[in-house]
Parts: structure tokens; C-alpha cells; sequence
């Protein structure tokens, strides 16, 4: 597998997941047209864009569900291709979907180890015994540690609120070592409240590490929770902001174009200038200067 | 598959009633005292039973219900469909239905008394005969069960299509089996097994059937096949997203359930003595009832086997009940409507309130 020569330059850190040049269509909609995209470690990074700038294909592609009609992806550095979501899984990207994935008739600590489930020792092992104390009290670990109260772990899933489903969702995902966590919208349901803790629960999954990338529609809280923010507009990454340099307006008008219709003739001119043919990728947003890897005329979309 | 909304999503429940509780904290012991009423509110099912076996004891001439006979008729007619319930529980657990598995239990049953009729007509050794006459109908069984889940899964047709089909082309095939007639050659330790009552009240059939019953009750409730299945019910898509191979899954827990038909045909060859074309007939509806009736939800991811149990006996004790107070036999299907309908609308009731 080929290493991952571009983005970073030699000294600096490695994106835990990188894409480069990745392209989808669907018949004749081209969803996205040349994305690159780095998280690195231990940051919250907001994917934000309106309906149709190619988000859900996005993250479809990084969690394993649709596979790139081009471009690549890289994990850790090294090159990777997903044909399923176990493998993307197994590559150690959990996503926290939207409708959370929840099984509402299963106790907590199933829905926790839900397709890597326990079983006993010894011969009953072989009809696939579960072993259901250590799965309740590894469960009640785990979400320990999202700090949010479900109460008992023998609970059904559906018998609890939003926020505590949520924690649910985000403890499996932590719980199973991932390096890093897709969150597709994940207050859109939920009230003020609720949205408040999720934000916590987003800062203490990147506190132990692991970075989220979050996909939302709530752009105040996008601007409040994230260290960086990517803007992607008609299948392309158009700004990587910092919140704390840019405003919500900035970023609201990175997501409808307005921004991007005003820097389009400097930027194009200078994309063209580094041998994008005619297909500019704009991502050369305030801000980009401080990121490695957001210089989008880098990228090896060549293959 | 259809998308099935978490409680408080659902669009009757809304948000607000469950949403405020891991800010404040629930009060421990009011969810704790809501989930003991739940359990018990699951076994409501049982009270009725119990009602019906004291209602049908005081008043049948002579409290009939509570001899010897009565008990061996109402658990020798219950064995027939209890055994295609225990498939049928897994199948309604995952979302689907099958349709087809009371025309199983009559072909299988014709095909394996076909087969032994002509093994001893060959003088062939009787204990042979009865051991080959139940493996064809259990991989019959397994065959047509294997079909119906391929057929679900590859071809992506809804369950009641794939089953109704089988249903219908499996019908009519004892017909073809024979010219139709009953098969009466069969092999002593076959109609041994049917007409045999250990200690005088337990058949063995019944012994069969109950030994299936408690194995199938493990699987579901114990071990991974069965949370698996719970789980491709109640979230079809989350199942394949934790890396379940919900095709796979399906295909097996449908060749169950056709294996199990292929057994209740050599239980209901075994009980009758001879191989009939018309064993089986409508026998799906009873077993689907008796989930149903048990707590299972036809949309899947609810259910157990125990209430299967209970609802088999409650169906089965209708008969039995109703023809010792003396009313007529047709009324039995008229109170098992009633009480199906009733069940299920016992159970959203309680769901409702349980959500409150």
C-alpha cells in the first residue's frame, strides 16, 4: 500500500484519516468532485454544507458504505480501501449514525456489543452462549465513561430519551477502540437541552484522544464545539475555518457560495496556476494558512 | 423492511414525554417499579390460560377437563402446531412470516410416508425405515425453508409473497403423492412413538415436542443466534451496520422454521398412524396465532417462547374446552379470533402506557 505522500510535510503529524481527490457520482449527479479532507488527532472537526453539497455521500464514503468512483483514502498514512463497513470498522472508523443504529427492543449492553458479542467458556462456547454478566458490567464501563446516566444497563434502548440513546451510541462506538468517530447529525432530534449534552459528549470522546469528525446542520454549536471547520459546496471543499477566527455568519456564507463568489477570481486564478485543469478545487478558505494539507492544489488526484 | 421510530420518536409519542430524564436523573425506583409491572404485564397471558383451564374445569360435566383423556387430547392436538410455533416465533421475531409451513408439515409428511411405505413393501428392516422416513422430512423441511429464506433475502420479496407462494404450490402437492390417499404402511416404531403415553399421561410426541419447545427457548433467549435475531428485527438496517449477516441470518432461521415443519409432519404421521394429504391444512394460522398471542410483535424484534408455549395451550384448550361444555367446534375458531385480536390489543395498550 502506498504511503500517503502529500498533506503533511515531513516532521508534521499524520492525519488519522486523509481523503484525496475522491470523487462520486450517481448516474449523472456528481455528489462529489474531488474532495480532500484530513482529521487529525484529538480534534472535532465540523463538516458542514447545505442539502446536496455531498455530506452523507462523504461520510458514506469514509464509514464504508459507498465506495469512491475515485481518489483515495488513507488511514494513519497508510492507503486504504473499504468494500464494506465492518471494514471500515475494522480500520477503526465508527460512525454514530443519524437514527443512531439502535436496536430499541435490546437491552442497553446488546445494543453495546450488538455483532461482537460474548460468549462463555467451555463446550456451551460452541452453540454461542452469550455471556451475559461480563457484557452488562463491561457495558456499564463504557458508558461510564460518557458520562451521562442511563440507569440500568439491562434497560431496553427504546425505553430511554434521546440524549441518553445518544450516549449509548457514542459509549459503543468509543468503547469498540475506534481512532475515530463519524457523527452524522447528531442533535438534529433532540432538544436544547439534550443538544448541550451531546456537545459534552463530543468533548470528552476528542479529550481521550480520539478525534470526532461531526457532521451538522447546527451551526452555532458546530461554531462553539469544533476546533476546525470544512465547508464543502457543490462536491467540493470550499473553506477549512478556524471558529476562532471566523464568525457563524463567515461560515454560513461559505456553505451558501456567497463567500465563494467573492474569492473566485483571485483563488481560480491561482488554482489554475498549480494545474488543476479547469476544475478548480476552492479550498483556500481565511484560515487555511495554520492547517497542513488544506493546500488543495497538492493533492494526487492523478491516479 | 419497515423503519421502526425509538419510542420517543415514534410520530404518536413525540419527543417530550421521555425527554427530560438523565438531565434531572430519573427517580431510580419509579423506573424499577415500572419495568417490575412490566414483567409482570408480560405474563399476563398466562392469567388467561389459568382463567380459561378453571372457567372450562367448573364447568365442564363433571369437571371432564381435569381427567386423564382431556389432558392427553388437548396436548396431543397442541403438539402438531406448537412445534411449527417454536419455528414460527424466530421467523415473526425478525420482521418476516411464514406462511408456508402447515403445507410443509402435510408434503413432508406424505413424501417420508411415501418413502417408508416403499421400504417395506422392499421388507426393509423397520427401525432403518423410521430413521430415514424422519431424515427425508427434516431436510425436505430443511429444503423448502432453505428456499423460502434464499428467495427472501437474494430476491429481496416480502416474506408473505415467498411463504404465500409456498404455501400454495406445497399444498396441493400431497394431492399428487400416492393419488392422494392416506399412507398405512408404515413402520412400527413410527406409530409406537405416536400412540405411546409415558407413565400414562405424557405421549411421547408431547415429550418430543417440549424437548424442541425448551432447546429453541435457549437458543432464542441465551445465545448469539437468538439476540441476533432479536436484533435483524428490531432494527434490520442497524443489524447489518453492527456487521450481522442479516441474509445469511434470515436464510437459516427460515430453514428452521421448515425443518420443524418437516418434524410436526412425522409427529402428526406418528399420532395418526398414517400418512395423511390433508395434515397441516390452516395449521399456519394456528401457530402464527399462538405467537401472537404469546406477546410477539408481527413487526418484529418482540416476542418469546414462552408465550409461545402459553398461546399454543390457550388455542389448543379452546378446542378441547369448548367441546367438553358442549358447544359446537366452530365456535372455537370464532373465540380464537376474538382472543388474537384481543391479545394484540391487550399489548398496545400496555406498550402505550408503558411509554408514558
Amino acid at each position: 500500500m502506498s504511503e500517503l505522500e502529500v498533506g503533511p510535510l515531513a516532521g508534521e503529524r499524520v492525519p488519522v484519516i486523509a481523503t484525496r481527490g475522491v470523487t462520486k457520482h450517481f448516474g449523472s449527479v456528481q455528489a462529489l468532485r474531488g474532495v480532500d479532507l484530513e482529521v487529525y488527532g484529538g480534534e472535532v472537526l465540523g463538516l458542514v454544507g447545505d442539502n446536496g453539497a455531498g455530506k452523507s455521500t462523504l461520510v458514506n464514503i469514509l464509514s464504508g458504505a459507498f465506495q469512491p468512483n475515485s481518489g483515495s483514502l488513507f488511514v494513519d498514512g497508510k492507503r486504504v480501501t473499504f468494500g464494506s463497513s465492518l471494514e471500515a470498522r475494522r480500520a477503526g472508523i465508527e460512525t454514530v449514525y443519524q437514527d443512531l443504529s439502535l436496536a430499541p427492543d435490546l437491552a442497553v449492553w446488546a445494543n453495546i456489543f450488538l455483532g461482537r458479542e460474548q460468549t462463555v467458556k467451555g463446550p456451551l462456547r460452541l452453540v454461542g452462549w452469550l455471556d451475559r454478566k461480563t457484557m452488562a458490567r463491561e457495558a456499564e464501563a463504557d458508558l461510564e465513561r460518557t458520562r451521562i446516566r442511563i440507569g440500568s444497563v439491562k434497560a431496553l434502548a427504546g425505553r430511554l430519551s434521546g440524549g441518553q440513546r445518544q450516549a449509548i451510541a457514542v459509549g459503543r462506538a468509543v468503547a469498540w477502540g475506534s481512532k475515530v468517530l463519524l457523527m452524522d447529525e447528531p442533535t438534529a432530534a433532540l432538544g436544547v437541552e439534550q443538544q448541550a449534552k451531546v456537545g459534552e459528549l463530543v468533548r470528552s470522546v476528542s479529550d481521550q484522544g480520539v478525534p470526532v469528525l461531526l457532521i451538522s446542520h447546527n451551526l452555532p454549536q458546530v461554531h462553539a464545539l469544533c476546533d476546525r471547520v470544512v465547508v464543502l459546496f457543490q462536491g467540493r471543499v470550499v473553506a477549512d475555518l478556524r471558529p476562532a477566527d471566523v464568525s457563524v455568519e463567515e461560515i454560513v456564507s461559505w456553505i451558501t457560495g456567497a463567500s465563494l463568489a467573492a474569492t473566485t477570481a483571485t483563488v481560480g486564478a491561482l488554482l489554475r496556476s498549480t494545474g488543476h485543469d479547469g476544475e478548480p478545487g476552492y479550498d483556500g478558505g481565511p484560515g487555511h494558512d495554520r492547517e497542513p494539507g488544506s493546500g488543495g492544489g497538492s493533492g494526487n488526484n492523478g491516479d | 423492511m419497515a423503519t421502526k421510530f425509538p419510542a420517543a420518536l415514534s410520530p404518536t409519542g413525540s419527543v417530550s414525554p421521555n425527554a427530560g430524564p438523565e438531565g434531572g436523573a430519573p427517580p431510580p425506583r419509579r423506573s424499577a417499579a415500572l419495568r417490575g409491572v412490566d414483567r409482570i404485564g408480560d405474563f399476563w397471558i398466562v392469567g388467561v390460560l389459568i382463567v380459561m383451564v378453571v372457567a372450562f374445569g367448573l364447568k365442564s360435566p363433571d369437571h371432564d377437563l381435569f381427567t386423564r383423556a382431556s389432558w392427553l387430547n388437548t396436548s396431543d392436538y397442541a403438539v402438531e402446531f406448537l412445534i411449527l410455533a417454536v419455528g414460527e416465533t424466530f421467523v415473526i421475531i425478525t420482521g418476516g412470516i411464514d406462511l408456508s409451513v402447515g403445507a410443509t408439515l402435510g408434503f413432508t409428511g406424505m413424501v417420508s410416508g411415501a418413502v417408508m411405505q416403499s421400504m417395506l413393501n422392499g421388507h426393509d428392516n423397520s427401525l432403518l425405515t423410521t430413521v430415514v422416513g424422519f431424515a427425508v422430512a427434516l431436510l425436505l423441511g430443511a429444503a423448502i425453508g432453505f428456499v423460502n429464506g434464499y428467495l427472501i433475502t437474494r430476491l429481496k420479496l416480502p416474506p408473505f409473497i415467498v411463504t404465500l407462494g409456498s404455501l400454495t404450490a406445497i399444498g396441493a402437492a400431497p394431492a399428487l403423492i400416492n393419488g392422494g390417499n392416506e399412507i398405512a404402511t408404515l413402520p412400527s416404531q413410527l406409530t409406537t412413538i405416536g400412540s405411546t403415553e409415558i407413565g400414562g399421561w405424557i405421549y411421547v410426541t408431547v415429550v418430543i415436542a417440549g424437548a424442541v419447545c425448551i432447546c429453541m427457548g435457549f437458543v432464542l433467549h441465551r445465545t448469539r443466534f437468538g439476540l441476533r435475531t432479536y436484533a435483524i428485527g428490531s432494527n434490520n438496517l442497524g443489524a447489518r451496520r453492527a456487521g450481522i449477516n442479516v441474509d445469511a441470518h434470515l436464510v437459516r432461521v427460515y430453514t428452521i422454521s421448515g425443518v420443524l415443519g418437516g418434524l410436526a409432519g412425522m409427529m402428526v404421521t406418528a399420532n395418526l398412524s398414517v400418512a395423511a394429504p390433508l395434515a397441516g391444512t390452516n395449521d399456519e394460522l394456528n401457530a402464527i396465532a399462538a405467537v401472537v398471542i404469546g406477546g410477539a410483535s408481527l413487526f418484529g424484534g418482540r416476542g418469546h417462547m414462552l408465550g409461545t408455549v402459553v398461546g399454543t395451550f390457550i388455542i389448543a384448550l379452546l378446542v378441547t374446552g369448548l367441546v367438553l361444555v358442549g358447544v359446537s367446534g366452530s365456535w372455537q375458531q370464532v373465540a380464537t379470533g376474538i382472543i388474537i385480536v384481543a391479545a394484540v390489543a391487550v399489548d398496545q395498550v400496555r406498550l402505550r402506557l408503558a411509554e408514558r
